[in-house]
């Protein structure tokens, strides 16, 4: 029977499967953070358990934590309790932990990649939905509530209900000026916020044979915006170019064996998808949203949709969706974004703050100033990215423009750590969420790829960033 | 983990779709270590006036319905975060089952680890319970997992899907770390296949 990648690497990790049950999963990597982890290592203490395989578990602080210079202690108690937590929990079972201290510390999503964690063929965890990130590598990565947290850290297992695969082919050559953040967005106004539900994605195509691996991250990253349990690429020789000589990467003798079991994961030329839909890679424009969820995306140049141009029966929960998200994005239906004035722009969270994203950004507003309106702030996902930026120059471009250059972290993707918008205010955002009161309550989203960003960095309005290439 | 078996209360409706789990409980309320406490900040941004007040329009404030047990809620409830501190804030509120015609994966997983039973139901039956509850807030209905039934004041029983294993686990109140355990000898098994 011809497989898909998905079902070899599923296969491949079942210790049992019992009938009428879910299967018992093995995880090779598990990664934590302060935020979902306290209540599983308090579960472990109650029942008197230990970590099954420490060595499987790392963990990081990026969600809480400051952006501001690391040695200013963190001024929100409970933030600082969460990161106290973090170290003692670790330290007690034995778990390697990058904490502010560390060159390698970050958004958990940056640095499993970085550091070659993330391998292809693996099953990879983390009780956070960006899970779907190491995707980019042919794994199976997903994220996981803080009771799985507990299960996976006393028995590297997990029961999991087998789910659906979904190709979605992207074919053809992408536009300049358009990126992998306009992929994957188009996909999701495409089949909207629960189009994937109960399914896996397997990103193919030749656009996204074309991609580097930190364009494959941001693709698969979004991909539980669409609902998917998870997404994934193939791995083929970007992959192997990137994970070779990373820190954790198989080495010397080890090498050679593993890519070759690499290569047998792509799957089967004849293998049958639940689902497929192709999208044309030359027909997607910059993409932009205008409203409370991911799949509210529409091209840059075109207009807010109207709901009076909503009717019947069926499509009535609809037209009361985009009223409310309308009414709450304070925006006028059937009007056009472009022109539309920002108060801040995010460049960061695990979608995109990688290398390649800074220098997407840098590449628009090098030599120029951003605008004195507007606030730009600029989050490297990692401290290696931070440093690689550093020595590239990119920080010297941001802050000569005005923009502020920060630590790294998640900071106004989730808003926790005191980087928020406050009521009221406008964010062109390279993150992925642009739910109600995600960057800080009452604080209004715009999700775009890092060129955009950047354009609205330097004009302080919505623009159409091909305008300036 | 609690158990689920019978339940008869009267509804809360929330007819909004595609409720994301930051609404469930905003982010800044992530910061706990512990579980508990979380039902107060449940839908915090919708409930609370900026001045920390009730919002007297919102359902959750509605004297009419306060007390109900099972939120009735629009299409695709939950999507978002993976984090458990949102079924965490519901049962902490008092809920003990969320209706919907479909519920986001991960938070349907979580749901299921923490006494709180999603249901499914088609878009004509989830129409006429809002109708139905919007009309009258003391109307209730009967929930009765072991036959997967949901049993309307008319007469009506609707059957709704769960996984027999999720079933077995809340009927019991089993939960699924003991389950796992059990199997320790397939796991070091597998282990060794590993190395
Ligand atoms: S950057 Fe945002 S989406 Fe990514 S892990 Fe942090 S909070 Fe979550």
């Amino acid at each position: 029977m011809p497989k898909t990648m998905f079902e070899k690497v599923w296969d491949a990790h079942i210790v049992t499967q019992q009938p009428n049950s879910p299967a018992i999963l093995y995880i090779d990597l598990h990664l934590i953070h302060e935020v979902t982890s306290p209540q599983a290592f308090t579960g472990l203490r109650q029942r008197g358990l230990k970590v099954r395989r420490p060595e499987r578990t790392i963990a990081t602080m990026d969600h809480s934590i400051s952006t501001h210079d690391p040695k200013i202690p963190i001024s929100d108690p409970l933030a600082a309790a969460q990161i106290k937590q973090i170290e003692l929990n670790t330290s007690e079972f034995g778990i390697r932990l990058y904490n502010m201290e560390s060159e390698h510390r970050g958004i958990v999503h940056v640095i499993g990649p970085e550091m070659g964690y993330t391998q292809p063929g693996m099953t990879i965890v983390c009780g956070d939905s960006h899970t779907a990130t190491h995707g980019a590598f042919g794994s199976l990565a997903f994220g996981i509530g803080t009771s799985e947290v507990e299960h996976v850290l006393a028995t590297q297992c997990l029961l999991q209900t087998k789910p659906k695969t979904f190709e979605v082919k992207v074919e053809g050559k992408i536009s300049k000026g358009v990126t992998a953040k306009d992929i994957i967005l188009a996909l999701i106004a495409r089949i909207g916020v629960g189009g994937g539900t109960g399914h896996v994605f397997e990103f193919t195509g030749s656009a996204i044979r074309d991609l580097s691996m930190e364009e494959r991250m941001t693709i698969c990253n979004m991909s539980i915006e669409a609902g998917a349990r998870a997404g994934m690429v193939a791995p083929d020789e970007v992959t192997f170019a990137y994970l070779k000589d990373r820190e954790n990467s198989p080495k010397g003798k080890d090498w050679d064996p593993k890519v070759e079991y690499w290569k047998s994961l792509p799957s089967d030329p004849d293998a049958a998808f639940d689902k497929t839909i192709t999208l044309d890679a030359f027909s997607i424009e910059p993409m932009i949203t205008y409203g409370t969820n991911p799949g509210m995306g529409i091209k840059i140049t075109e207009c807010v949709p109207d709901p009076a141009n909503f009717s019947g029966e069926e499509i009535m929960n609809q037209k009361i969706a985009l009223e409310k998200s309308l009414t709450y994005m304070g925006l006028e239906p059937g009007k056009p974004l472009i022109g539309k004035k920002v108060d801040v722009v995010f460049i960061g969270s695990c979608t995109n703050s990688r290398i390649s994203d800074l220098r997407l950004a840098a590449s628009i507003i090098n030599g120029k100033k951003v605008s004195l309106d507007t606030l730009v702030l600029v989050v490297p996902g990692s401290q290696a990215v931070k440093t690689q930026a550093e020595k590239e120059g990119l920080d010297q471009i941001f802050k000569n423009a005005g923009a502020e250059w920060r630590e790294p972290g998640c900071s106004m993707c989730i808003a926790m750590n005191g980087d928020q918008l406050q009521p009221g205010q406008y964010a062109v955002s390279t993150s992925n969420r642009n739910f109600e009161g995600r960057q800080g309550k009452g604080g209004r989203t715009f999700l775009v790829s890092p060129l955009t960003a950047a354009a609205a960095a330097v004009t302080g309005q919505i623009t159409d960033v091909r305008t300036m290439l | 983990m609690a158990k689920f078996t019978y339940l008869k209360s009267r509804l809360m409706p929330l007819k909004i779709n595609d409720i994301d789990t930051d609404q469930i409980i905003p982010a800044r309320f992530l910061k706990a270590i512990d579980k508990n406490g979380m039902g107060a900040n449940l839908f915090a941004d919708w409930r609370y006036e900026s001045d920390g007040n009730p919002n007297k329009e919102f359902v959750l404030n509605k004297t009419q319905y306060s007390g109900a047990k099972i939120l009735l809620a629009g299409d695709n409830f939950g999507c978002g975060s993976s984090r458990e501190h949102a079924p965490w804030a519901l049962t902490g509120f008092g809920f003990s089952a969320v209706i919907s015609t479909s519920f986001a994966d991960i938070f349907k997983n979580n749901a299921l680890k923490n006494g709180l039973l999603p249901i499914i139901v088609d878009p004509i039956v989830h129409k006429a319970i809002f109708t139905m509850v919007e009309n009258d807030p003391n109307y209730e209905v009967e929930i009765d997992l072991a036959s997967q039934l949901l049993k309307l004041p008319d007469g009506k029983n609707i059957s709704f899907p769960i996984n027999e294993f999720s079933k077995t686990c809340l009927l019991n109140g089993v939960d699924e770390l003991g389950y796992i355990m059990g199997f320790e000898k397939e796991i070091s098994d597998f282990e060794t296949r590993l190395n």
